[in-house]
């Protein structure tokens, strides 16, 4: 195949992540890697399926430069993700705090992971239940004893 | 009996997935209500350079409406909020939302001024505050200055009658 074949998923990647970044100057790369993570990890609430670090959306440029005024202002991750629940709720949070209406969330596909182990036990155990069964009684090995016997030569 | 175990399964299936097309998504709870209207210090679109606060919301039930001249949804509401303020029940505030002075001027002059006054939020600080993030939005504010209910999109005819209205009615009996 030719070679600029197998530079298109390159090209796609590089359009991917050009999609909406500001260019941001920070004094402390760690305050870089907090803002760039939070982006991520939030939640674009005019495209709902988008990071703020996806979005194009103007509400999405505005939280960002919001997120970059609380990281630049020396604020940890925590408060500026807190400056955005106290305002738009969990709902901005990709990864929603454990309580009582996210225990589901949490803790659900671990209830059915446990549940699809617990079907293929029964299912294993009636199984070798069922192999278990002797397909002759003894009467019947016997005669396959003789039979087998009887026969060996040829 | 064993086969009715996939059956019930794929009923109890069938019933979430009912419920989850009958949510709409762009609903999304708002932490304010219960919560003071949050502090703002704005310009009114008309006379810019008188400034309004929260504290203006102090003694009256309150319709705080976020609106722009950009938006379309804004307009489908724009005649029932013209009709309500002509019905005098409520006072009528908006909020003008990421627009432009003159564009929002033209909309009053054209399609007639249900607000007592509408502040001028160019830069959308307000707005976040206030956790907008679909223009209409609509907050309920009672006399304390206090958030008491937010309406997510245009305020439609059976919106106003059946939840805003019967809302404002029994906020404007409590003690203020």
């Amino acid at each position: 195949m030719r070679p600029w074949f197998w530079m298109m998923p390159l090209w796609l990647a590089v359009t991917q992540f050009a999609a909406a970044v500001e260019v941001r100057s920070f004094d402390d790369p760690a305050k870089a890697q907090a803002y760039e993570e939070l982006v991520r990890d939030l939640r674009c609430l005019v495209c709902q399926n988008q990071s703020l670090a996806d979005s194009d959306a103007d509400l999405a440029r505005d939280l960002r430069d919001e997120v970059y005024r609380i990281i630049e202002s020396g604020q940890t991750r925590e408060q500026a993700s807190q400056f955005l629940v106290e305002r738009y709720g969990d709902f901005v949070l990709y990864r929603p705090p454990v309580r009582g209406m996210t225990l589901l969330l949490w803790f659900g596909p671990l209830v059915m992971v446990v549940l699809a182990l617990y079907v293929l036990y029964r299912i294993g155990r009636s199984r070798r239940a069922r192999n278990g069964q002797r397909l002759m009684n003894e009467e019947e090995t016997a005669r396959l004893r003789r039979l087998r016997e009887q026969y060996k030569d040829q | 009996m064993r086969f009715m175990i996939p059956l019930g399964i794929f009923f109890v299936m069938c019933l979430f997935l009912a419920i989850g097309l009958k949510l709409d998504p762009r609903n999304v709870p708002s932490p304010l209500i219960g919560k003071p209207v949050p502090a703002f210090s704005l310009p009114l679109v008309q006379t810019p350079e008188r400034l309004v606060s929260q504290e203006d919301f102090r003694g009256e039930v309150t319709l705080f409406n976020v609106w722009s001249s950009w938006c379309v949804a804004c307009r489908q509401e724009h005649a029932l909020l013209v009709a309500l303020a002509g019905r005098k029940l409520v006072s009528i505030v908006g909020l003008n939302y990421k627009d432009e002075r003159d564009a929002a001027m033209d909309w009053l002059a054209r399609l007639g001024n249900p607000y007592r006054y509408s502040v001028f939020d160019a830069e959308g600080k307000t707005g976040i505050e206030l956790g907008v993030y679909g223009v209409p939005e609509t907050f309920v504010v009672d006399r304390k200055g206090v958030i008491r209910y937010k309406q997510i999109g245009p305020i439609t005819e059976s919106v106003l009658e059946g939840t805003l209205l019967p809302l404002i009615r029994q906020l404007q009996a409590e003690a203020p």
